[in-house]
This record gives C-alpha cells, structure tokens and sequence, in this order.
C-alpha cells in the first residue's frame, strides 16, 4: 500500500483502485480541537482541487480538497459522534473518506513521507 | 487545507510580553496589529481551565488611555451615553463611543482614576483628591480611531494621554482571587466586580481592576511594560494559572454573551439593537448632551427593526459570522459571531434577528453551507456569569 501526500496537508492510501483519504498530524496540529467534520455525500464525484469536506475547530472552518478525482465510495460514520478523532489519530482512525481513483497519474507530483516531513519542516 | 479567518497584515509589530508568550509554547497570529498567542496547549483545555481555575491573558494589544483635567468628566459625558460625573474614584463602568448617527465606533471601560493625595502632618496639609483622571481601555483594533476622535472632541483643557508603554495582563476564573491573594496580601479582599485601586507591589506600580471578558470572577492589571514578564511569571507560579490564548478568550466571551467589537457591534448597530441599553444611564438619555443622542432616543421610541440575541443551534456543526438566520423562506438575521462552546458541547452564536422573532425560545433556522440547521432564540449568557459582586 502507497500513501501520499499534498501540499494541502492531506494524505492518501492507495490500495488497488480505491484511496483513502484523510488530514495529516501536522494539519491537526494546526487546526487545533475539531469540533465538527462535514463529509461528503456518498457517491458524489468529486474533481481534483474541489471542496470535499470541512473541518470544523473551535476557532473557524477549513475546507479540506479532494486530493484527486473520483467518486466518493464511503465516508468515516466514526467522526459524527467523535470528531476529536482527527486530532487524536488523524492517519488512522480519524480517516476521512475513501473514493475511487479514476487516473493512476493524478499521483505524480504527490510527495511520499519522507519528501512530507521535509516538506513541513520548511514551513 | 486553508484557513479562511486569519488575516495577514503588512506590519505587524510585537508586544511586551512576545517572547514570554512564545517560550511558553504559544502559536502566534496577527490580531488588531500585533503577534498574539491564539493559544499554547489547545483552545478547549485552556477555554475549561479558565472556567475551573484562572487564566492568564495579555490583553497588551488593548488601548489604555488616561483623560485628565478638571473638565474631565463633563468632556467625557459629551462623548459617552453613561453618568461619568456621578462616576466614583475607583469605580469602574462599561460605556461606549457613539458617532452622530447613534452607531458604535467602539465599546470601553472608564474608571474613575482620580488619585488621592495623602495629607501631610508636617506640612499641615489634609488629604485630598488629586487632579481628576479617567482611565479608558478600548479595543486594540479601534484605539488609534477612538484616540483621534477623543482629541477632536475634548476640549484642549483635558490631558489625553495614550499609556504605550503599559501592559494589560487578565487573570480570570474562579480561583482568579485565592491566586491574586495569594501573591499579594489582602490587597483584593474588599474590591467588589468593576471596582478599581493602585497598588505598589514592590517596585511593580500595579492598577488591579475587578473586571474581565469571560462571564468568570477575575482582574485586569496594568503595569509598566517592562516588568510584564516577571509578574506574568509570578502569577504563573501559583498552581491555578496557565496562560490562555485568544482563541479561549473569543470561545469564553461568547459563552458569557459579551458583544465583540467589529463582529457583534459596529457603526452600523446602535446601543438599542445591540440591547446594551444598560450602558445608558437614565438621567443621561432624559438630559442628553452627549453625541448620538437624538438617534439613540428616536431608536428607544421606535423600537430597534433588529435585536441582538443568543441562538443555540442543534447538532454539532457550528455557525459562524455571516451566517444568515431564517424564518421558513424569510431571512429574518445574521450571525455575528458563532461557534462551538466547550461549556455546553453544542455550537451557540450571537447574531441580529427582527425584533418580532426575539423573544426567547423563538424557532429559528441557520443556514450553513446551503444546510438549514435549526436553531433555538437563547437568552444571554449562555453560561451564568458568576462576578463576584460582594453583598
């Protein structure tokens, strides 16, 4: 299994033909308590860059992009009572959806871990 | 990942306490023109921190003014709707700025911070009341405006006089006194809510006021810039004090129903809508003389098209500012400010609806993001204030 990430401080599993998708440790960090996540719906198509879902902290909203085209297979019903999910394992249970990938070269161009955490710490 | 509330601004310059804040593990952000702390362990622990022990904020970015002269208090009420004459030494009262129109250019408190000048058995002078003096905080956003439009207006006989070099440390929460005793001696035992004294602690000359924008019991300090950083570290040695961030301090103050300037009031609102009628004094809206007067009347006749309220919203998803409010297919307000309350668990907010839809309890709708989340009228505070107001 491959996982990227962004530069919108998302990362993505892949695992044959469908990714998962969530915000990174550093993104959580940032973003502060999550209070609230708004998912997508279940089967929207979603492209590349677009709006997918917003996370909700104390403080304000962010907006969370798709990190590729595709469409939405199933979202996280964890979050809905535990959005505190996200800060406390945000690459793992606090995942947010899982899509469909519909061009394998919407990858290029994303960073692996290593290239990541270099990518992080520049900021 | 974008955050879509943070503003950058071209200058923005530090305050005393920058380094402090940033040793203690703050992130800073620019707020009002300034680095400030948002927050250093997380905004929901600090948020129930202050709400169970006491939270250290540097509220530095706020303007402290001191107006002086024997005309003070008469070229103050020409400004300002409150009674400032009737106004004791060390008696603190909230009040506003008001333009020609009635709108609010700004929200502050004034103390009466007349010196009393001890007599002299050798000289055969009796004590008595020094110069009189009013000290001012404004909001750190609006001071350079408020501080312009008070030297328009004063008469040149009245001192203006902008303390920059002061800092403005809150201490706020239950235990905000047990903590402030506890460091200086008896020193607070008989100050009651919005009441005022100057204190020489050591080489520190501390004003200690009894006031706060949490809703809890809790103090504001002024002090000379340069000893910000070691009475914030002594303070911070008491086991009930942590410092606390902006982002708390928003959260807190929301919960408390206390109005944000910029967000809750503008110039576009008056003392009416925004239901802050208390900072009028009867004798000042019957006599008058003071800017904004016949507008602010003519609104108290009419009744306002739209009050300020308090909706409590269902579900989890917050609403923010700009959020507009719905009554089946009518929009009927906005939010002015809203989000998660860490007291309640649940998203609460602070908006303006048509009067006719402002009593307690009315039904409401919210949109968010094209969702209509409903939303129940909830009188002010949210969370109970607990001032400590003495008998």
């Amino acid at each position: 299994m491959a996982r990227y990430f962004t530069d919108e401080h998302e990362w993505i599993d892949v695992e044959g033909d469908t990714a998962t998708v969530g915000i990174t440790d550093f993104a959580q960090g940032q973003l502060g308590d999550i209070v609230f996540v708004e998912l997508p719906d279940v089967g929207s198509v979603i492209d590349k860059g677009k709006d997918a879902a917003v996370v909700e902290s104390v403080k304000a909203a962010s907006d969370v992009y798709a990190p590729i085209s595709g469409e939405i297979m199933e979202t996280n019903e964890a979050l809905e009572d535990d959005p505190a999910l996200v800060n406390t394992s945000p690459e793992e249970d606090g995942w947010f959806f899982k899509m469909t990938i519909g061009d394998k070269s919407q990858f290029d161009g994303l960073m692996d871990q290593a290239a990541y955490k270099s990518f992080c710490d520049g900021l | 990942m974008s955050d879509d509330t943070e503003d950058t601004i071209a200058e923005t310059e530090t305050l005393p306490l920058d380094a402090w804040h940033r040793r203690k593990g703050a992130r800073m952000v620019p707020f009002a023109g300034y680095h400030m702390p948002i927050q250093y362990e997380g905004i929901v622990t600090e948020h129930n921190w202050t709400r169970n022990q006491a939270g250290l904020f540097d509220v530095s970015h706020m303007g402290q003014l001191m107006v002086t002269g024997d005309k003070a208090a008469a070229e103050l009420e020409k400004l300002l709707p409150g009674a400032i004459a009737s106004l004791k030494p060390g008696k603190v009262r909230y009040s506003l700025l008001l333009d020609d129109d009635g709108g609010i250019l700004d929200d502050l408190m004034v103390t009466n911070a007349t010196p009393w000048i001890e007599g002299d058995e050798e000289a055969g002078t009796e004590g008595r009341w020094g110069e009189p003096a009013y000290y001012l905080v404004v909001n750190g956003a609006m001071k350079w405006d408020d501080i312009a439009h008070l030297r328009e207006h004063l008469d040149d006989d009245v001192t203006l006089t902008h303390m920059d070099e002061h800092a403005l440390i809150a201490l706020q929460g239950p235990s905000a006194a047990t903590a402030l005793n506890r460091v200086m001696r008896n020193v607070i035992d008989d100050m009651v809510f919005m009441e005022s004294v100057v204190h020489d602690f050591g080489e520190w000359p501390l004003r200690i006021t009894r006031a706060g924008y949490t809703g809890e019991d809790g103090f504001e300090i002024s002090l000379p810039a340069e000893f910000a950083e070691s009475f914030a570290d002594r303070l911070c040695a008491e086991i009930e004090v942590r410092p606390v961030g902006l982002g708390a301090r928003d959260s807190l103050r929301l919960e408390a129903g206390l109005p944000l300037y910029g967000h809750d009031i503008t110039t576009e609102t008056d003392p009416v809508s925004a239901d802050l009628g208390f900072a009028l004094t009867k004798r000042r809206r019957e006599e008058g003389g003071w800017m904004g007067h016949a507008p602010v009347m003519q609104a108290f006749a009419e009744g306002p098209a739209q009050k300020r309220v308090g909706l409590a919203i269902d579900g989890r998803m917050p609403a923010r500012e700009g959020a507009l409010v719905y009554s089946g297919d009518t929009q009927v307000g906005r939010i002015t400010s809203g989000g998660f309350s860490p007291t309640l668990e649940r998203p609460i907010a602070m908006g303006y609806v048509d009067t006719a839809l402002a009593a307690e309890g009315t039904e409401l709708e919210v949109e968010v993001r094209k969702k209509r989340l409903p939303a129940t009228v909830a009188s002010l505070p949210f969370v109970p204030h607990r001032y400590h107001r003495g008998k």
